[in-house]
């Protein structure tokens, strides 16, 4: 039988730094109706204890095959608990859960916890990602932003932020600290855990799988990003913002073609790009106008990991444009622009297929 | 079967558009994925006319990558091509390299 996205179980991965509120929030979560039949795999216990009646603990050891490929990155001992416990909840022995939790280490990356769910052959059967939920340590956090890469990443590749210790930390401190996540991650879904009454609808759901119908999303993904457009006299425009810019090297912005794109090109395009510069691409989100296709086509990556493309069922406003954001380590936005814009052209050609 | 990992029944490529709920899906017939391969395989050869490397179809299952020399190296998906062109040619097979883009540039 094949299993449709609907039948998978969503998998939400909870990453944040060290000390940053993750179990806390958890702990929290846990008591939201919406999560009863929750099952949560951690990689370490905490100080913070959780009550619950579904709690595996994984212990981390990554195998990263020499030869290997990315997309064949599975940590074994997370796909072999997954597994277990997938076959428990078969037999009857745990509860027939309807979502799974992952809590990451706090000096964890999380896209090997993202590839072992997308990749393992078995896995992928059975689960699908949701939403990548970090938690940014209200007091500590920029101090954490300014020393760990590691702090920074898990920032970069999140669809909701959840800023923790809010009622610990001035007014200020957490403004600016908003400010800076939001311009290291604009797609992002910003929370302050202080306001959060039961948000644990707001933090899970509307993951890729429901893109199809959730423009608002979509449309937060470019919101943030957007700005001055610069005509770049080829086939699109470039958007860049100074506010987007880190001095760590982080730089966030939107990428915009006013002409349909080749999915096959794009794809060739994407690929070869995530192969050469996967560590430096923290995130890809974007709508894409495929010749052909009445509505747009959802796109969302982490590094070199893609997630399988959404048909979303309209347009999120009248822009009929494909609009691409970024988030990137040390890359230029108008070389992107320039080299994605030459392969559509120069794939284009007399003989090419006709789009559907 | 993934050949450089040895992972049997690795993911597909995201872009392979296949037919699977929820997903974009535009190749529902045998004709049509047959029609996006060999369109996939044409773009691609553009790109790696650069590096004297050709792609081609092996039994629509797998693809045949040949250096101008004959060397060759059999995979199984796209996720692989970039990998594999990069070991037989040596070179790092960058989408931002300005050589690479002022030739496609020129192509148009």
């Amino acid at each position: 039988m094949i299993e449709t996205t609907s039948q998978l179980i969503p998998v939400n991965v909870l990453t944040g730094f060290l000390g940053s509120g993750k179990t806390t929030l958890l702990q929290r979560l846990l008591k939201s109706p919406a999560l009863h039949d929750t099952a949560v795999l951690m990689n370490e216990f905490g100080e913070v204890g959780l009550d619950h009646h579904l709690l595996e603990r994984v212990d981390e050891s990554t195998v990263l095959l020499q030869s290997g490929c990315l997309c064949c990155t599975i940590r074994g001992d997370l796909s072999a608990a997954l597994r277990e416990l997938h076959s428990k909840r078969d037999r009857g022995s745990v509860p027939s859960y309807r979502r799974l939790v992952i809590e990451t280490t706090g000096l964890a990356d999380p896209l090997p916890v993202l590839t072992t769910i997308s990749a393992d052959p078995v896995l992928c059967h059975h689960y699908r990602l949701g939403n990548v939920i970090t938690t940014v340590d209200g007091v500590n956090g920029q101090s954490h932003l300014d020393r760990h890469q590691e702090s920074v990443k898990q920032a970069a590749v999140a669809d909701r932020l959840v800023v923790t210790k809010t009622e610990l930390a001035d007014r200020q401190t957490v403004d600016a600290l908003i400010e800076r996540v939001r311009a290291l991650n604009p797609s992002a879904d910003i929370i302050c855990a202080s306001s959060m009454e039961d948000q644990a609808e707001r933090l899970l759901a509307h993951d890729l799988f429901d893109l199809s119908a959730k423009t608002d999303e979509v449309r937060r993904w470019f919101a943030q990003a957007t700005s001055i457009a610069v005509d770049d006299g080829r086939r699109g425009h470039r958007h860049s913002h100074d506010r987007n810019r880190h001095g760590d090297d982080i730089e966030a912005f939107c990428l915009t073609f006013d002409e349909p794109l080749d999915w096959t090109a794009f794809g060739i395009w994407l690929t070869m790009l995530l192969n050469c510069h996967g560590q430096a691409v923290l995130r890809v989100k974007g709508i894409l106008n495929i010749g052909g296709e009445p509505a747009p086509v959802a796109i969302h990556g982490v590094q070199q990991l893609v997630h399988a493309p959404v048909h979303m069922e309209r347009w999120p406003d009248e822009d009929r444009r494909s609009r691409i954001v970024f988030i990137t380590r040390g890359l230029k936005s108008d070389r992107l622009q320039r080299s994605l814009s030459a392969f559509m052209a120069s794939s284009s050609d007399d003989f090419a297929v006709p789009p559907h | 079967m993934c050949g450089l990992c040895g992972v049997l029944g690795g993911p597909g490529h995201w872009s392979d558009a296949i037919a699977r709920d929820g997903v974009y899906t535009r190749n529902h017939t045998p004709q049509e994925r047959r029609r996006e391969r060999a369109n996939r395989i044409r773009i691609a050869n553009l790109v790696l006319k650069a590096y004297g490397l050709k792609l081609e179809d092996w039994q629509s299952h797998a693809y045949v990558l040949r250096t101008l020399t004959g060397k060759s190296e059999i995979f199984d998906s796209l996720n692989h091509l970039w990998l594999v062109a990069e070991k037989l040619t040596g070179r790092r097979c960058d989408p931002l390299d300005e050589e690479l883009i002022v030739q496609l540039e020129r192509r148009e």
